[in-house]
């Protein structure tokens, strides 16, 4: 199989995985009930997917991406404007790369 | 709740336009990366066409290398977004009452924030299901537009590590990570998904140190419940 269909199969799975997911919830809801301690390891499943992609790619990054992810991480707690943090976290990498570099 | 008009959905994709804006310079950002991950504009829309959840496209970018490891993309998709089954979950007491064409058609285009104000407008009496597909479609719109004008920026900037772009990921990820904390709870199983998830990172092959993070961090919340 070539690379492009390769790519598009890769797609429609990735299609067919999300919308099943966005459909489990309502199909079970009148039909299976959800531990508490079920509900509760999905509640948490969001953010500690994030993190465990963030952190490594943090962490193992440098210095420079250190601190500016702590620069993004605050302006974006201040102002709640994901637009802005993106600007500060990008333009304030670029700044420390040419300084520490 | 039973009805479902025309008007809903307008009214429900013109409340959605400021999450839309947001949803948007998103968008851009997956552009971009999808530009310089290799995927040909077709392919990069078509995900956003079909998959459209944001995270868990840009998530595929990061795995998108030749040979496509397809088995951990779509294992990665579903742990992603699996968010979605409890999100279905709490809307169903209004999406429930529609035809399962209404509902499930609507559920295609559920995101968290359409989904999220959805939920706070039928509480507050929102009495038309159309609402819902409605502020859907608004996300869908501008997620699938500015992905289009991201890619294209993404060509003309040649080498984005000089202008720190390749930064925009990682920055998407804090940005998103601070919007799902809800308190010292998360504390300790983000700290262990971190920890755990770096550690991973540093001793195995591949994107595997993603699912074990989460997965230690959120099964030790699982466990931290049953000991109370």
């Amino acid at each position: 199989m070539d690379a492009n269909s390769q790519a598009y199969l890769t797609i429609l799975g990735m299609a067919v995985i999300t919308y099943l997911t966005r459909v489990t919830g309502l199909f079970l809801t009148n039909r299976i009930r959800m531990t508490p301690r079920t509900e509760i390891i999905l509640k948490s499943l969001p953010g500690t997917i994030v993190v465990s992609i963030v952190a490594p790619a943090l962490l193992t990054a440098g210095l420079a991406e250190i601190i500016a992810g702590t620069f993004t991480g605050l302006v974006a707690w201040k102002t709640r404007n994901l637009l802005f943090a993106l600007l500060v976290g990008v333009l304030s990498v670029w700044a420390l790369r040419q300084l520490i570099a | 709740m039973i009805i479902f008009s025309i008007s809903g959905i307008i009214r429900g994709f013109q409340k959605c336009i400021p999450l839309g804006i947001s949803v948007g310079s998103y968008g851009l950002v997956y552009g971009m990366l999808a530009s310089k991950a290799g995927l040909t504009l077709a392919q990069a829309l078509v995900m956003c066409l079909t998959v459209f959840a944001g995270a868990s496209q840009i998530i595929a970018l990061e795995l998108w290398h030749s040979p496509l490891p397809i088995a951990a993309i779509l294992i990665t998709t579903f742990i992603v977004n699996s968010r979605h089954v409890l999100m279905g979950a709490a809307i169903q007491p209004w999406v429930g009452q529609l035809s399962p064409i209404k509902a499930y058609g609507s559920l295609f285009f559920c995101a968290d924030e359409n989904w999220a104000l959805s939920i706070k407008a039928f509480k507050s009496g929102e009495a038309d299901g159309g609402f819902f597909l409605g502020s859907g479609l608004c996300i869908y719109v501008f997620w699938v537009t500015a992905a289009w004008i991201g890619y294209l920026g993404g060509l003309i900037v040649e080498d984005p590590s000089v202008y720190g772009l390749d930064f925009a990921f990682i920055a998407v990820f804090i940005v998103l990570a601070l919007s799902l904390w809800q308190g010292k709870r998360e504390l300790l199983p983000w700290t262990v998904a971190a920890a755990t998830a770096t550690a991973a990172h540093i001793l195995l092959p591949g994107k595997w140190y993603i699912l074990i993070g989460a997965l230690s961090g959120s099964l030790l919340e699982g466990w931290r419940y049953g000991r109370k």
